[in-house]
């Protein structure tokens, strides 16, 4: 993974001194709230409902085990024993006092961690596929360009001051896990007919109360001249997008405002400016220098059979494991395995002090001290030998860290919502909880397939509701919490924006009313068809009548 | 308000002229954009050194033949938020080659002074009770670069190779 040299270990401190004196000048009262707040929201500080809540940068979802273990002391020492990953694979503390955060940023800095950018209007954590640089058909680690973004962006003179926030994310798959297509900018790693690698660039994804799939604007990005084309896109973006209306300040409203054409053209206008310069060409020894950090292991020379893993399949519990958490390595004798942090009841995303310990006792012990944040809030050992499979499914037994559920109905993404954030209508956890709850018989998760449930507080979207198979979205209608259901939204790379089945449903009803719409499915599926293509091949019209159908009351 | 020029305290040469008030008998003027495009020649025979002042919204662009003979542009922030005026100003440096003024007016905070300088702003005109230390210590709160800009510092990428 990326090490800091002088000069990247120099900014972070610089930083760490930079903010201490923006709290001090706060403390002290030389700064208004409203100048102080883009200050701290460019460092990752938020207010929230009941306290200042903390947001730590994860770039491209990648920690070692000595970075996780410091997060697990800072969350003992600074909150409550506990953080929450989000769908920016970013780690959150909830309860941090203003007066301890820079001494925490100065814990950070020690293992190569910052705060920078995690919020504000500036260009955000850029993020990658979880299972970079360890999946089987991945063209390019996408992390090797996402850390050139990331040096890029950080402290972006000309880009701090965007009309809104600014995400990016790179998939080096055909398999799209990193959301692209619902970024600001998202990347995608292809070939072209000549056999080189390069980028293919959308612009203009979403979600939000206007949620929009991004448009393609490069087709084809050489590696040399990404930079220039993402300096060219963030120009038109600061001089055209919207500054007078928050809800449609995002490069989305512009994007889709222009249509791909003219936003194409205009970028490359612009694009071949900044190329006269020719300051942003990345040289190969740039790329090449970057790519060494992220080259792969020395893995085994193992066969690709275990002895040990395949024993382990005759026990039920590891077998359904198995067929959920693990993905297809590279390297023959080695699998990737995901540990759900969603367990039944369990708040999404949310893990213990003591579980970032021990987990990083996992990464030492068989995971060559690697592990990835995924943006369904899941925790992933990228490098695990088969033969390890067993002892390493024991000991998450042990942690509480072993449902069998990636991919499934109970392995919801759910944002914070009303618990915690000020912007939330309604609370997003409980429901997520009551939804696991009710479909927790393991049986019946497996037998449901690939069922992505996202659900969000309020209409920010944080939870990404648009893109679930099944959206959950909480309203507030009169100081009563409702929940409206879309079906058909995908983040992956067959994306698509969730269609609104009706009139939302109480916080007693919903679950139910979820029941109804799986059932409805069961009752429909062709073959190994999953919710997604169900809804896809028939529509809304047999699911909300069956949805709607036992309604008690009349809602909102 | 006091103006910061180069990192020091300076006279400014330029009165402003609002739209419709009478030019002063001598001595440089400051006029927005709509004014300086209606009364160039003017401006040019008989009020020199010239200085333009800009809108949040106004694309320099527009200025590009003009520059050589412009003393000094400003560029107006109406609110702190509002980051047009960091791409003004390194379109101004980097694309039309303007070695002339570059002047922040308008509401800016001492937290993006060292963003200014990076995007090629050298004059600043600062609250009353604004400091040349102030100015300072804003400039050495980060001592590197990642990316190149109109100030010509040399990035990160050039220090590693040097090394």
């Amino acid at each position: 993974m990326y090490r800091y040299d002088e000069f990247d270990a120099a900014m972070v401190r610089d930083r760490v001194a930079q903010f201490a004196y923006q709290v001090e000048r706060r403390l002290k009262g030389e700064l208004t709230e409203d100048e102080f707040k883009p200050l701290r929201l460019k460092n990752g500080l938020y207010l929230q409902l009941h306290s200042y809540m903390l947001r730590i940068a994860v770039p491209y979802g990648t920690l070692s085990a000595r970075q996780l273990r410091k997060l697990a002391f800072i969350a003992r020492k600074y909150d409550r024993g506990y953080g929450h990953f989000t769908t920016r694979q970013n780690l959150q503390l909830h309860w941090p006092k203003l007066v301890d955060v820079p001494e925490i940023l100065g814990h950070l800095a020690d293992v190569e961690m910052h705060c920078i950018q995690t919020s504000g209007n500036c260009v955000r954590n850029v993020t990658a596929d979880q299972f970079a640089g360890a999946v089987a058909g991945e063209l390019e680690d996408p992390r090797i360009l996402s850390e050139i973004v990331r040096q890029w962006s950080t402290f972006h003179p000309e880009f701090n001051y965007l009309p809104r926030k600014f995400k990016i994310a790179v998939s080096g798959t055909k398999e799209d896990r990193a959301a692209v297509k619902f970024h600001d900018i998202g990347i995608e790693i292809v070939k072209n007919d000549k056999g080189e690698t390069g980028y293919r660039v959308f612009a203009g994804g979403g979600m939000g109360r206007t949620p929009y799939v991004a448009l393609l604007i490069g087709q084809f990005v050489a590696k040399e001249d990404i930079l220039a084309y993402l300096e060219a896109i963030l120009r038109v973006y600061n001089e055209y997008g919207r500054r007078d209306n928050i809800h449609k300040a995002r490069i989305k409203i512009l994007a889709h405002h222009l249509g791909a054409d003219e936003l194409r053209r205009q970028v490359e206008v612009e694009f071949a400016e900044i190329k006269k310069a020719g300051t942003l060409q990345l040289p190969a020894e740039e790329l090449a220098r970057i790519a060494a950090y992220f080259a792969p292991p020395a893995f085994e020379a193992l066969s690709d059979s275990s002895p040990e893993f395949e024993a382990a399949l005759k026990e039920k519990d590891f077998a359904n494991w198995a067929k959920t958490n693990l993905t297809a390595h590279k390297a023959p004798g080695y699998t990737i395995a995901t540990i759900s942090l969603k367990n039944i009841g369990a708040t999404p995303g949310d893990i213990s002090s003591d579980q970032l310990d021990a987990v990083a006792q996992l990464m030492d012990d068989f995971g060559y001290d690697e592990i990835r944040v995924s943006h369904e809030q899941n925790l992933v050992l990228p490098h695990v030998r088969k033969k390890d499979l067993p002892k390493l499914f024991a000991r998450l037994k042990e942690l509480n860290l072993a449902s069998a559920n990636a991919g499934l109905i109970t392995d919801i993404i759910c944002c914070p919502g009303l618990d915690y954030c000020d912007l939330a209508n309604a609370r997003s956890i409980p429901i997520a909880q009551k939804i696991q709850e009710r479909f927790a018989d393991l049986e019946r998760q497996h037998d449901l397939g690939e069922l992505k449930i996202k659900m969000s507080g309020c209409i920010n979207a944080c939870g990404h509701h648009h893109a679930g198979h099944i959206g959950i979205l909480g309203v507030d209608k009169k100081g009563v919490e409702f929940y409206q259901i879309q079906i058909g939204g995908s983040g992956a790379e067959d994306a698509s924006v969730g269609e609104i089945m009706g009139p939302g449903f109480g916080k007693d009803e919903i679950v139910d009313a979820i029941e109804r719409l799986v059932d409805t499915y069961v009752k429909l599926r062709e073959g190994n068809e999953r919710l997604l293509d169900t809804y896809r091949r028939v529509g809304m019209t047999p699911f909300k009548n069956s949805v709607y159908r036992e309604q008690l009351h009349a809602a909102y | 308000m006091p103006l910061i020029k180069d990192g020091k305290f300076a006279p400014d040469r330029f009165v402003f002229v609002p739209e419709g008030a009478a030019f002063p008998e001598e001595g440089g003027v400051m006029v927005t954009l709509d004014r300086f495009q209606s009364e160039r020649d003017t401006l040019f025979a008989h009020h020199q050194p010239v200085a333009v002042r800009l809108a949040s919204n106004e694309n320099p662009d527009v200025l590009k033949n003009d520059l050589p003979r412009i003393a000094c542009v400003a560029i107006e922030f109406p609110v702190f938020r509002d980051g047009r005026g960091f791409s003004w100003a390194r379109m101004l440096r980097t694309r039309f080659g303007y070695k002339g003024e570059i002047r922040a007016v308008g509401h800016f905070l001492y937290d993006q002074l060292a963003f200014l300088v990076r995007v090629g702003f050298d004059a600043f005109d600062v609250r009353q009770d604004f400091t040349i230390e102030d100015f300072t210590r804003a400039m050495g709160e980060m001592h590197y670069v990642y990316q190149p800009s109109a100030d010509g510092v040399r990035t990160i990428r050039e220090l590693r190779a040097d090394k």
